[in-house]
This record gives C-alpha cells, sequence and structure tokens, in this order.
C-alpha cells in the first residue's frame, strides 16, 4: 500500500481563500506538479497580479515577486534578464491581462521572453466584485454589464491564447479547462509541456487556463462547473494554436 | 485494496470529487466542518480502485489516495 496521490511538495500546506468550487485551486496544484516534475523549486520566482491570484506567495512555496496590475510580464521580463538561471512564470486572471495588462503581455510575448505565463480566463474581475471584463461572454450579467454584455456596444471577447499564437516570439500557446477528468489530465500535461519550453530555453509559452467563478457568476459550483463545459468551450475552444518545438 | 482519506478541514464542499468519481463512492454529508461547509465523506470504500479522478479535481487538495 503506498501513497497515489498527494500534494505537491511547492504547494504549501494551507487553507486557500478562493471560494468552494473555484477552479484556482487546482490550478494551483497543477502549476506546483509541473515544477516538482522539473525540480526547479529552489530556483522559481514566481511573479503574481492582482486578483483572486494575488495571494500566490502564501499558497505556493516559493519565491514571488507582486507586481502592480497587469505588470507581471514586465516584471517577470525584469526578473528573467536580472537571473537568467531562475525559473520565472506569472499567474495571471483575465481582468489582469486581458484589460489592464494588455500591453504589457502583448510586448513581453512578442520579444519571446523565456518565460511561462498561466492565464487564468473566468469571464470576469473575480476579486474585484464580478466586473466585466475583455473575455466576458456576450449576454452575461457582471455587475458593470447588468443586461448582459452587448457585442455592439462592448465588443466581443477576446481570445487570446490565439491572439498571442500569431506572435513570432511565442512559442508554445494553448488552452485548457479542469471541468473534467479528461480535461483536466490534458491540463496537466499541456501545463508541464509550457514548463518544458523554459526548462529548455526554448521560449515564451502561454497557457490559457478556463476557470470557474461561481460567486461571481451567481451559480453553485455545479452548475458552474458545467458552464465551463458548455458556454465558455464553445466561444473559447480548448487545444494547443502553436507549439513551435513540437514537444 | 485502495482506499482515498479526505482532509474535512479543508474540504469547502463544492462537490467536484462526486462527480469525479465514477462509481459515485464520493457523496455529501449532512455534517458541517469548522468552517461551516457541509463536507464531502468516502463510502463503499472496498469499491474504491484508486484511480485518484476525486484527488485531481478536488480545487482544495483536500484528497489524499492509497493504493
Amino acid at each position: 500500500m503506498q501513497q497515489v496521490f498527494k500534494k505537491p511538495v511547492s504547494l504549501k500546506d494551507v487553507q486557500t481563500h478562493f471560494c468552494p468550487g473555484c477552479h484556482h485551486g487546482t490550478f494551483h496544484r497543477l502549476v506546483a506538479e509541473a515544477m516538482d516534475e522539473f525540480g526547479v523549486q529552489k530556483r522559481t520566482i514566481g511573479v503574481a497580479s492582482v486578483g483572486c491570484s494575488v495571494f500566490l506567495y502564501g499558497y505556493f512555496d516559493i519565491d514571488v515577486v507582486e507586481a502592480p496590475h497587469g505588470r507581471a510580464p514586465a516584471v517577470a521580463t525584469g526578473v528573467k534578464r536580472a537571473r537568467p538561471d531562475a525559473f520565472v512564470f506569472t499567474y495571471q486572471g483575465d481582468g489582469d491581462l486581458a484589460a489592464i495588462g494588455t500591453s504589457e503581455i502583448i510586448h513581453a510575448a512578442n520579444r519571446g521572453e523565456d518565460m511561462t505565463v498561466i492565464f487564468v480566463n473566468n469571464t470576469t474581475y473575480g476579486m474585484t466584485g464580478g466586473q466585466m471584463a475583455p473575455t466576458t461572454l456576450v449576454g452575461q450579467r457582471t455587475s458593470t454589464s447588468p443586461y448582459g454584455r452587448n457585442q455592439g456596444k462592448d465588443g466581443a471577447p477576446i481570445r487570446m491564447a490565439e491572439l498571442l499564437a500569431q506572435l513570432e516570439g511565442v512559442a508554445f500557446s494553448a488552452r485548457v479547462a479542469v471541468n473534467n477528468p479528461k480535461n483536466l489530465m490534458d491540463a496537466k500535461r499541456q501545463i508541464k509541456k509550457a514548463f518544458r519550453y523554459q526548462a529548455e530555453g526554448k521560449g515564451f509559452s502561454f497557457i490559457e487556463a478556463l476557470s470557474s467563478c461561481p460567486t461571481n457568476w451567481g451559480m453553485d459550483p455545479i452548475k458552474a462547473n458545467e458552464r465551463v463545459g458548455t458556454e465558455m468551450c464553445a466561444y473559447f475552444p480548448l487545444g494547443v494554436f502553436k507549439n513551435a518545438a513540437e514537444f | 485494496m485502495a482506499y482515498i482519506e479526505i482532509d474535512e478541514s479543508r474540504c469547502k464542499g463544492c462537490g467536484l470529487c462526486t462527480l469525479a468519481c465514477s462509481r459515485k463512492l464520493v457523496m455529501m454529508s449532512d455534517t458541517a466542518n469548522k468552517q461551516g461547509y457541509v463536507t464531502a465523506v468516502a463510502t463503499r470504500q472496498d469499491q474504491c480502485t484508486g484511480c485518484s479522478l476525486c484527488a485531481e479535481i478536488c480545487p482544495d487538495v483536500a484528497i489524499v489516495v492509497f493504493k
């Protein structure tokens, strides 16, 4: 008899502040597992953003820099250039990366900085009270779109994984979800691939992680989990959009 | 013979583990933990295959699996 599943070493044994059913916790674990697999815990420097991911330093047993809202890729650029031996990743939400930090992410990606970006897309500004984000689906009610997102007025949701895949500097871009065991296992593989790109110095790798936000969607965890598979996957297709080194 | 252990104090009662178990061995209990969440419990452990899917899907890493 042996333990076949346990908490990754890179993840601290603490209670998280995430709401019940929020996929942030699952993505934290998958990232920690990838760090364990590559044995880079001791030399990893994470860059946290503003949003529900803000308490990253409390959950990962690694060094973490806290970046201003949206600026995580710019801070990570500095970290990686000052410490080329370090393993650098940013962990950002959609309000942070796709709205406030659009400029930073596009230029960091275009420069092909040797880092990994984990982008958690839950179609809303989770921590600040469920406002409309650039990734909010058309018709979705949020606190700043009480009648639903209007495509004519607010535009259509941004597909970041596809957008970044077009850039020359991006080596790997994929979209994953963890709403069911099949997608979860695939998410685990893709996150490890993204980390492999950095471990082998092959360039910028990007993971868009579709997540639920039961609280701000006004749903119970099971319904919110279902919505990821139905509404979100329909607009944000899962898959690998660029895999330059063909890992 | 496989079995799982659920850390009740960490469980937030989201119920995702009950969906992941194809044999429906993980169910919701009717008791709340210190945080006030109704927690998940493992039942009929003799039928557990140790597939670990309940633990994989748990956002709070509250489940460990032995096989």
